[in-house]
């Protein structure tokens, strides 16, 4: 049965491999998933079609160029006309795109160097209240307390200090993630797992605490409102004019930021991949991974390991300042009951999930899970809230909905689904969805005529 | 006491582990351009002294001068950028990456590229990459490995893994080699082609070795120097000749009594 389904699945791959079928399999999956969408912006299969149909850009054989145009064309035409029709979609995406960068900066600390992390969270927070603290009327508030706040209170900066504040936020969370290193290089394995996680709590608790004496977080109340970059004079014109027929309604101001910030995240993960990518390809990269394979070893190849996993640390932490920035900016809010462990440890399972150490994987994880997290089990308690209320009756049973339990509430199980997942996985596929695999170099004439590696390694 | 003859020097090293003297007064001097051996029954503290030699371990006591450098308080990272390298006794291969990215993470330290000429991909830094994996193309098979360039280094079998860490300490450069034990399990035809690989790494690339070896046949057949030790001391020192006629070594391989019955 498993072999005839095998047998089908490879030549449909053959199929898509020839000629032109890629394009015109992938161009009209994203069509077909683009019109689903469009004509049931509440439906939730047609979304993950269409999300379906925008991973066939990636995977289905391509020149690049092409796929380029492709991704471009539905990054930044096509999900901003859905969004803009149903902006709780680009809410999705713009999360995913927040945990993927994430879950990628994670990915070099946990991945490529082999430190387990479970304090991730804390760069996060610390780019979130950089920009939470500059971005508001915090700074002047400094000797108010929690509750009394002045309304005609000014911002501290202007708000398209944003913009360089995305710049801050990665060289801020760089350096703290060296201090948190420092001590941390002294560890390894379990040690570093628990210390890390102390270091995320200990963040956490800071910030909630740091209204006293002086008022900097305006502690666990949070701080609100956040500035947002202001407005790029064109979108708003341009959702309104040109594409109005295409929306079908007037776009207000949040929709609007809505996009906008699902463009920067966009940008910002772009980014992130491009820079995971080019450093996992160097010297950098590959003593990483040395490290992770055999710190002892790598030591005699001349890898100061100490000064890698810092910078290990750093540039994941980086990754988490920056989205830490669009983040407290793109919820206006920001408290920290948003840092908690929890969050750590589902980053994390992101990555396991998707396959540590690559970068394919990460996403896919980040991907998945947000997707679980927001919007397959919320509209799945939805959906039998719904049947609660309603007097519908399974049939045969004669078993009233109404009679279901209150408790029974999928959006809640979000715990026990990820532990029954990582449980799952660890024993099936330890390695994660896509598994790391090592990139195929060019090795020129000497590699051409392909010998089986027995053949090439039996004459020693 | 180092001067251009000699590229290593150790004087009266000593390493402790608790009440256990692993090596005790140890003292060797390494001409340049020569393969000398260190030899001696197991435990006699000849890895222990290895470790001690390329920064793994810091020794109790003693100087160890490479290159006219005080090294014994040098990490491992520092001590391989001054042109030393060395292979592990159980291979100690990076298991998950390819045999060609090993090699190139041996060359670490000679590769001058910074991290952002890896995020913005400079000529510079395209150019050094290309050159690393060339050479380390060139160093695989010059150590006699084809065609496996892209495979998993975990996936090789055993003899190939030897030469994956033969080349990966080559591509760092080195002027000084430390082979520990690298014909261990290897059969006859493999170790005859080992020693051939070793001279021509002495010949054509002027690199001087230092080795550990139990195989008695490689250690007579290569070594132009070999020391002796056991309990954690030089117990002989000398050609291969003097050695294989010197009844301390017999007899601290081989016990008193059959030393005794040998010579009567």
């Amino acid at each position: 049965m498993s072999d005839k389904i095998k047998h089908y699945y490879n030549q449909l791959m053959t199929f898509l491999g020839q000629g032109k079928n890629p394009y015109y399999a992938s161009g009209g999956l994203i069509v077909l998933g683009f019109l689903l969408v469009y004509l049931n912006p509440r439906s939730i299969p047609s979304f993950l079609v269409f999300m379906f149909a925008a991973s066939t850009i990636y995977w289905l054989p391509m020149k690049p160029a092409i796929r380029l145009a492709f991704a471009v064309a539905v990054a930044v035409v096509l999900v901003p006309i859905l969004g803009a029709r149903n902006v709780f979609y680009l809410e999705v995406i713009f999360q995913i795109a927040v945990f993927s960068a994430l879950a990628l900066g994670l990915n070099i600390v946990v991945g490529f160097s082999g430190l387990l992390n479970f304090g991730y969270m804390a760069f996060y927070a610390v780019g979130a209240y950089l920009w939470a603290f500059f971005g508001s009327q915090q700074p002047y508030l400094l000797h108010s307390t929690v509750t009394t706040k002045a309304l005609n209170t000014p911002f501290f900066l202007a708000p398209d200090w944003f913009y360089l504040f995305i710049f801050i936020g990665v060289i801020v969370t760089c350096i703290v993630g060296l201090v948190l290193g420092l001590p941390v290089l002294r560890v390894r394995g379990d040690y570093l797992a628990i210390i890390t996680l102390a270091f995320g709590e200990i963040v956490r608790q800071l910030f909630n605490n740091m209204d006293k004496p002086l008022n900097f977080t305006n502690g666990p109340q949070g701080i609100t409102p956040i500035q947002r970059p202001t407005m790029p004079e064109g979108v708003l014109k341009l959702f309104n004019g040109v594409v109005r027929p295409l929306v079908g309604h007037r776009v207000t101001d949040d929709q609007a930021y809505n996009i906008l910030f699902y463009l920067i995240a966009l940008l910002v993960v772009v980014a992130v991949i491009v820079v995971t990518y080019r450093l996992d390809d160097s010297k950098v990269g590959r003593a990483w991974t040395a490290i992770r394979e055999d710190e002892l070893s790598a030591g005699a190849m001349g890898i100061n390991a100490n000064k890698l996993k810092l910078g290990a640390f750093a540039v994941g932490a980086s990754f988490a300042g920056a989205m830490g920035v669009l983040f407290a900016a793109s919820r206006t809010f920001v408290s920290p009951e948003t840092f908690t462990f929890l969050q750590s440890v589902m980053v994390l399972t992101m990555v396991i999930l998707g396959g540590i150490g690559s970068i394919t994987g990460v996403v896919v994880g980040a991907t998945l899970v947000t997707l679980l997290n927001i919007q397959v089990l919320q509209s799945f308690s939805l959906y039998l809230s719904q049947l609660r209320q309603s007097d519908a009756v399974i049939p045969l049973l004669n078993w009233h909905w109404s009679h279901l339990s209150n408790q029974l509430d999928p959006s809640k199980y979000q715990r026990l689904i990820f532990g029954i997942l990582l449980v799952v996985m660890m024993i099936y596929r330890p390695t994660g969805l896509f598994p790391e695999s090592r990139r195929k170099r060019d090795l020129g004439p000497g590699d051409a005529d392909q010998t089986p590696i027995g053949e090439g390694a039996d004459h020693v | 006491m180092s001067d251009d003859k000699f590229i290593l020097t150790a004087q009266g090293v000593v390493k402790r582990f608790g009440g256990l003297t692993a090596v005790n007064n140890m003292s060797v001097a390494i001409e340049r351009g020569r393969i000398f051996s260190i030899i001696g029954p197991n435990g006699a503290g000849k890895t222990t002294f290895f470790n001690a030699i390329s920064g793994l371990y810091h020794c109790d006591e003693g100087a160890i001068e490479f290159e006219g450098r005080r090294i014994e308080r040098l990490h491992p990272y520092q001590i391989t950028a001054l042109h030393m390298a060395r292979t592990f006794q159980n291979i100690r291969l990076f298991g998950g990456m390819t045999v060609v990215e090993n090699i190139m993470v041996g060359a670490y330290t000679r590769l001058k590229q910074m991290p952002w000429q890896a995020v913005f991909r400079s000529k510079p830094f395209k150019d050094e990459e290309a050159r690393a994996q060339n050479r380390a193309q060139e160093l695989m098979e010059y150590v006699g490995l084809r065609d496996v360039g892209n495979e998993l280094a975990r996936n090789l079998p055993y003899g190939a893994q030897r030469r994956v860490e033969i080349a990966r300490a080559l591509a760092s450069q080195p002027k000084l080699l430390l082979l520990d034990e690298p014909a261990a399990g290897m059969n006859p035809a493999e170790s005859e082609d080992a020693m051939q690989l070793f001279r021509r790494i002495r010949d054509q690339l002027g690199i001087t070795i230092l080795l550990i070896e139990h195989d008695m046949k490689v250690v007579m057949n290569i070594s132009e120097h070999i020391y002796v030790m056991d309990h954690g001391e030089q117990i002989a020192a000398g050609s291969p000749q003097e050695i294989s006629t010197n009844t301390q070594v017999i007899e601290a391989y081989l016990g008193k009594g059959a030393a005794a019955a040998l010579s009567a």
